[in-house]
């Protein structure tokens, strides 16, 4: 029961961390209908601009709270920038062309930048500096820790942001209108151009966070990081239903669930022929299952023709 | 009548790839005034009216409206210069609720106040939208749905009004109703252009007609003399 319980707990504060990055794909593919595969390498460099900026502070003697908010809005701010440039550099050019085109331009964006900050901060792995010293409390024979408390509760927080500004605000008024019919959200006054780079902008700052967060909890950032996150936060969005920002947090939270408990009890189940080590074949067994039998996701209530 | 027209389109030409949807029209409007368009299907007239919203890049020809070329615009800046379009098949946000495909309509514009009264206004001439307010339109019948667009359009406070097929997949009964609407808007003063299969109802509510075939006005009139006009009644009217 114990482990059950303790794998509940790190499969919340994994998927809190997928659902932040299923969001930058599904907001991305509601209203234009690209899966930005680059998303995860925006991630990637959110996680090793953060440490570039705190180490950097840390060592000229800032306090901790300081360096590590300034390590936070740089690395919203690059993100920002760089998921803005994304869209305005690779993907408008391609408006209107073939749908096969912008998806290999993704893939290659995403090579792009991993390669791009191969160059900037090298091949090796690199520490994230501590933040916050951690300190450990338990339920029922589960231990979790106060950074596991704090991302949860920041992912939190942000999907409510989210959600009141797609919702309650003017800006998300036109970006669902946007979503469900371009051409006559045109009419009424929208400037698509600026609905779609918002989408890429607000993506783009919750993708940076999640790269904090990524940080702080496993103390390790390396340049290649974001293609696996990237991949498995695609495949929660497909599970929640993509396009769909509910289903992108609901995605998030269970992959990261089914993930924790696929790696908690993979021993028992083969006979400890699998170790947890293999956890990574949960997401793609289940990205494999929902598209065979439930292409439109948990929430999706369409299966577009869009690819 | 008065003396400049709000809209002037010249020699206007539409083209699909080679195959020329409209060849080189001209016809205006001035203020205050309903003009229908008529025309049978695959005539031009929506391709005409594509290209007035901008939603379609003409291949030739002016379109002038208060005096200004308008032909390279982009159809976001179309709203805010008082140009709306009811676009055919309505297209309203089908997962917005009614208030907000409402509130859409006002989208350029920041006069708190008198977006309200012009909300009210819309909820007086379609008390049904006013009942069903925090419906999703997609849930609403045709015929409702294409009161919505007309309330959605009405709410930019629009100088022209582009109607595109507005009775089209309706039941006659819904058609009378929206029709009254549409006359109840144009005696407000609204300037109309107004396109339509549905000849004989056009004409009936319009001052002025113009009559499209194979691309090309061919024949343009008051509307009453249109209606009398043995070429329209055996070619639109049926008889």
């Amino acid at each position: 029961m114990d482990i059950f319980l303790q794998q509940v707990i790190n499969g919340l504060v994994q998927g809190a961390i997928y659902a932040m990055v299923a969001l930058g794909y599904t907001m991305v593919y509601g209203i234009m209908g690209l899966i930005n595969f680059a998303h995860g390498e925006v991630v990637m460099i959110g996680t090793l601009v953060t440490i570039t900026v705190v180490t950097f502070l840390l060592k000229a003697g800032f306090p901790v709270w300081l360096a590590g908010g300034m390590g936070i809005v740089a690395a919203a701010s690059v993100c920002m920038v760089l998921g803005w440039s994304l869209e305005r550099v690779a993907y408008r050019p391609l408006r209107g062309a073939p749908r096969l085109t912008p998806l290999i331009t993704a893939i290659g964006m995403s090579i792009v930048l991993q390669n791009l900050a191969m160059m900037i901060w090298g091949r090796n792995y690199m520490t994230f500096p501590s933040l916050i010293e951690k300190t450990q409390f338990e339920i029922g024979g589960a231990a979790f820790t106060n950074v596991q408390v704090l991302i949860v509760l920041v992912a939190g927080l942000s999907m409510g942001g989210l959600l009141l500004l797609v919702y309650r605000t003017k800006l998300g008024m036109a970006m669902r209108a946007t979503a469900q019919n371009p051409g006559v959200a045109g009419l009424m006054g929208v400037n698509a151009n600026r609905v779609i780079s918002s989408a890429f902008v607000i993506g783009s700052v919750l993708g940076a966070l999640a790269g904090v967060m990524v940080g702080v909890y496993y103390e390790i950032a390396h340049y290649q990081m974001g293609f696996m996150l990237g991949l498995k936060a695609f495949t929660a969005a497909v599970l929640g239903g993509i396009g769909n920002l509910a289903g992108a947090m609901a995605g998030g939270i269970l992959l990261g669930l089914i993930e924790a408990l696929g790696a908690g009890y993979i021993g028992d189940l083969t006979g400890g022929f699998l170790g947890s080590h293999y956890q990574d074949i949960f997401a793609f067994v289940v990205l494999i299952f929902v598209l065979m039998f439930r292409p439109s996701g948990l929430f999706g209530e369409k299966t577009g023709d869009r690819a | 009548m008065v003396a400049e027209p709000l809209l002037i389109v010249e020699g206007l030409r539409v083209a699909y790839g080679g195959i020329q949807a409209v060849r080189g029209i001209t016809f205006h409007i001035n203020p205050g005034e309903m003009v229908a368009l008529i025309g049978a299907n695959g005539a031009g007239k929506t391709s005409t009216l594509k290209a007035l919203s901008r939603m379609l890049d003409p291949v030739g020809g002016s379109i002038r409206y208060q005096g200004q070329e308008i032909v390279k615009l982009p159809p976001h800046r179309l709203v805010r210069e008082g140009i709306a379009l009811v676009p055919e098949g309505r297209g309203v946000f089908p997962r917005l609720t009614i208030a907000e495909n409402l509130a859409m309509g006002a989208f350029t514009r920041d006069d708190k106040a008198d977006i309200a009264a012009d909300l009210e206004h819309v909820y007086g001439l379609f008390p049904r939208l006013k009942e069903r307010e925090k419906q999703l339109a997609g849930t609403l019948s045709g015929g409702e749905q294409q009161m919505l667009a007309i309330g959605r359009a009405l709410m930019s406070r629009p100088k022209l009004l582009l109607l595109d097929e507005p009775s089209m997949g309706l039941a006659p009964i819904m058609v009378q109703k929206i029709f009254e609407v549409i006359r109840m808007v144009a005696a407000e003063g609204m300037t109309i252009l107004l396109i339509e299969q549905n000849a004989r109802l056009a004409l009936e509510s319009s001052q002025r007609g113009y009559v499209m075939e194979s691309g090309e006005i061919t024949l343009t009139d008051e509307a009453s003399s249109l209606l009398h006009n043995p070429k329209v009644r055996e070619a639109y009217l049926g008889e």
